[in-house]
């Protein structure tokens, strides 16, 4: 008996609640845009300076002693909070600190940070500083710009290489939808207002990865299927071939969010934020795949007869999706 | 029809075997790293009855190429220094000054006067004298040794009214930054490497920085102590030189080893003639014999300390010292009254340039900025590795699991598949001596969930095959063929991003890029290759008239 996620033979009509599914995606992305402008994101120090200490003590984190302890440097904008790892030893109390870039210096100087641990120390006796970083302004500003940067080239990639192994509307829609997974990725953030860093940009573009290799398997069944079915409408040899990858589209997001949750709940804080960015984006770009690209290829048409060249307009170009 | 060349076959169980082979080591890592750190040892110091232990307990004819720990994950300090580059061209101009005022000076008089830092401003007695003076000026001028600034002079002479306004040309500055890094980064690695941490990492990075991290260390701060402190260049009269290094050197002198070759050691007196501090710049030339050479200049006091030394001892050998070691002990061969001096010997082109490296890399040319620093303790370092591991086995066993649970035999070749691709990621990962960090980690979890994908791709597909009743061989050889093309674009985009990735990308992040990167690759092969050849192998046995994927 083998495990089946679905049944052998699906038939789902993919476009059946297309308004909705796909209203639904724009009102999300949408919605994200407004929080991410509104609300902001949790800049860590990669992307706005400054310093923040991991502090590892066996007594409870009494995040208000430190704030109290730390006050008298004036240090400006600190901010403290407890990180809480069900799968750790519940001995460790870790917290994180974050004291925001000095006025006019690039880094933290040693009398700063050993000021800091000094203050810690009256309140927590037995604390460590299991890491220090430090980030200054002038370095941060670089990493926003080479982050945005990475972001845009790897679209800018994606959208040539599809358009070049298939047609431009195929090249639109994956990234309409990959567009969509970085908005919201980034939408959730926000929401959560889970510390964005560094490694964050780099699941944002890993999640990128994934969801074109989704959409790519769609669109690589679709484009044979659409030499097979020559006379057929453009809607349903997409629904045939959604449903005839569909199972293997479950299989593969089943072993990825497998191997995710694993690294989720039981590879410790330190990589959560990065992680949970992946599992995220596996889940929305799965969606993607299935209801925001194609509905973007049926919008714009496809160029059905292969031999003749450029007959581009076609006869599905207006079908309401 | 399900056939695969006998050569093929070869091809692939070997690639596996090496990919493995190679990634052996890292099963056994504590007592490798051992091995090899004893290896190092005995290279350098000799061998001790433990040491040799210690190498014994890894066999030599083996792989001991381990896979290296990012700072995240062994413990360690990472710093980004900025190079000030700009204050190299004051000092310039600081010792430009003296040629000036020599060479102006039967002319008409002249007279320093303030200008902003870079610029030397010289205003002349008599403003009629002015084209003769700039001319002269003119004359110090040297051409520029760099290809892009080939034809070029190294200083701008300006005047105007009684003001002569003496520049670095562009070229020159290019230049001279490009020296300035280059010591910069020599200086900085000879001071990790007397400390002697096992692999430190010191790298360029853009025009003005660099990057330094040292796994081990306690703290940042710690390291930034070990890179602000100035090595001592001194040059020194020598008393005589030998072979024992138990000589006495008597009052006032010192015995000092040789850097080169080990055994020879100089008697040379302590107090030094004159140091790096007053060393202005070093290059590697040639003599008047077209001979590789080194020439050197001091600044004023130092030029005038070493012309009153050389000309009392012509034919005396003086040493070159750096961090207590004799790096060159050349004999006197004139007096040297200009502050500017040229080392002969027995040297290579190559040996030229870097005794002029050496002697540049005494102290460090610029001052440098911290822009970002990180302290990794090696608890949180051990912490993260074994969340890591316990994370890793756990999605492994899901995913095994998974598979066989979704299509039986051939979920069981495919798990075979991903256990040869996990080792030869391991085993890639030696082979190029690539740092494996957390996010690195991630990604090698995350190949283990996408690599099955192949896979399923093809077992679908497969699977769609077979009912159209084409017979099982047709439909596995038609299943591979038909899913290929799927199995690259998915592939191809996701190396994309890896590869863009690795180019923007810093430290973890770039180490997270090399794990996909090669994750991809390895798994294509591996879901692909070996598994075909493992349902060809099994086809041939067994023959079964039908087969359920």
């Amino acid at each position: 008996m083998r495990l089946r996620l679905i049944p052998d033979d699906t038939n789902i009509d993919f476009f059946k609640h297309a308004k909705l599914t796909f209203g639904a995606s724009m009102v999300a992305v949408l919605l994200a845009l407004v929080v991410w402008f509104t609300m902001g994101l949790n800049y860590g120090i990669d992307f706005r300076g400054g310093t923040t200490l991991r502090t590892q003590s066996d007594a409870p984190v009494d995040v208000a002693a430190y704030r109290t302890a730390l006050a008298p440097l004036q240090l400006g904008d600190i901010s403290i909070s407890e990180v809480y790892d069900p799968a750790s030893n519940s001995k460790k109390h870790v917290a994180m600190v974050r004291i925001q870039a000095q006025e006019g210096e690039e880094a933290a100087t040693p009398e700063m940070i050993s000021q800091v641990e000094g203050a810690l120390k009256t309140v927590a006796p037995n604390i460590v500083f299991t890491s220090v970083e430090s980030v200054g302004p002038k370095v941060s500003g670089e990493l926003i710009q080479t982050a945005f940067l990475a972001v845009a080239a790897s679209l800018g990639a994606i959208l040539i290489y599809i358009w070049l192994r298939f047609e431009w509307q195929f090249s639109l829609g994956a990234v309409a939808a990959l567009f969509h997974d970085v908005i919201l990725t980034i939408g959730i953030f926000s929401v959560l207002q889970i510390r964005f860093d560094l490694p964050v940009i780099a699941a944002i573009l890993t999640i990128i990865g994934y969801s074109i290799n989704d959409t790519v398997v769609i669109f690589d069944r679709l484009r044979e299927n659409l030499r097979k079915y020559k006379k057929r409408d453009l809607r349903e040899v997409m629904n045939l071939s959604v449903n005839e990858t569909l199972s293997r589209t479950l299989m593969t997001s089943g072993t990825t969010l497998l191997a995710l949750l694993a690294l989720l709940f039981l590879g410790g804080d330190v990589i959560r934020g990065f992680v949970f960015a992946i599992t995220w984006g596996v889940i929305v770009g799965t969606y993607s795949s299935v209801y925001v690209a194609k509905n973007i290829v049926l919008f714009l048409g496809v160029k059905r007869d292969w031999s003749k060249k450029d007959n581009n307009t076609g006869q599905y170009a207006n079908i309401d999706a | 029809m399900l056939q695969i060349d006998l050569w093929k076959r070869v091809l692939i169980i070997l690639t596996c075997a090496v990919g493995l082979w190679l990634a052996l080591p890292n099963a056994f890592y504590g007592p490798v790293e051992q091995h090899n750190d004893a290896v190092k040892a005995i290279d350098v110091a000799g061998s001790t009855p433990e040491l040799e232990a210690q190498r014994a307990l890894w066999p030599n004819w083996m792989p001991s190429q381990l896979v290296n720990l990012g700072l995240d994950l062994r413990g360690g300090a990472h710093l980004l220094a900025e190079v000030k580059v700009a204050d190299v061209y004051a000092s310039r101009m600081e010792a430009t000054w003296p040629e000036v005022r020599d060479s102006l000076r039967s002319i008409t008089p002249v007279r320093r006067v303030e200008a902003p830092e870079g610029e030397l401003r010289v205003r002349i007695g008599d403003a009629a004298q002015m084209a003769p003076a700039l001319e002269a000026a003119r004359t110090l001028a040297r051409p520029v040794q760099t290809i892009t600034g080939a034809g070029q002079n190294d200083i701008v002479v300006n005047g105007s009214g009684d003001i002569i306004t003496i520049t670095l040309s562009d070229a020159e500055k290019q230049a001279t930054d490009e020296r300035t890094m280059q010591q910069s980064l020599e200086i900085i690695r000879r001071r990790i490497d007397e400390v002697g941490t096992r692999e430190p990492t010191i790298q360029r990075q853009g025009s003005d920085r660099i990057l330094i991290q040292v796994p081990g260390i306690g703290s940042a701060a710690e390291l930034k102590a070990i890179i602000g402190t100035t090595a001592q260049l001194t040059f020194n009269p020598v008393v005589n030189r030998g072979a024992d290094e138990n000589a006495a050197p008597g009052l006032g002198n010192s015995l000092l080893p040789d850097a080169e070759s080990p055994g020879t050691f100089y008697v040379i007196e302590t107090a030094p003639v004159v140091t790096g501090e007053e060393l202005v710049d070093a290059q590697p030339s040639f003599d008047q014999n077209g001979r590789p050479a080194v020439s050197f200049r001091f600044d004023t006091t130092g030029a005038r300390k070493f012309g009153t030394y050389t000309a009392e001892n012509i034919g005396a050998p003086f040493a070159i010292v750096l961090d207590n070691k004799v790096i060159s002990a050349p004999t006197i061969q004139s007096a040297i009254p200009g502050g500017s001096g040229i080392i002969t010997g027995n040297f290579t082109v190559e040996e030229s340039t870097n005794l002029a490296v050496l002697l540049r890399a005494g102290a460090l040319p610029a001052g440098l900025t911290f822009v970002e620093e990180r302290t990794i303790g090696p608890e949180l370092g051990q912490d993260s590795i074994d969340a890591g591991k316990i994370a890793t086995s756990v999605a492994f066993i899901a995913v095994l699991f998974f598979m066989w649970a979704s299509y039986g035999l051939f979920g069981f070749f495919a798990n075979i598949a991903l256990i040869i691709n996990v080792g030869m990621i391991f085993g890639l990962l030696s082979l190029i001596g690539a740092t494996l960090t957390l996010p690195g980690i991630a990604g090698i979890v995350l190949t283990v969930g996408m690599a099955v994908d192949a896979n399923v791709l093809i077992f679908e597909r497969i699977r769609e095959e077979l009912k159209t009743a084409k017979g099982p061989a047709r439909a596995i050889s038609l299943g591979y063929e038909r899913a290929l093309s799927a199995i690259l674009d998915a592939n191809i985009t996701t190396f994309i991003i890896a590869i863009i990735l690795f180019v923007l990308g810093s430290g973890p992040v770039r180490g997270f890029a090399v794990t996909l990167g090669l994750g991809i690759v390895t798994s294509v092969f591996t879901a692909y290759f070996v598994t075909r050849l493992m349902v060809v192998f099994w086809f041939e046995r067994r023959r079964p008239k039908t087969i359920t994927v």
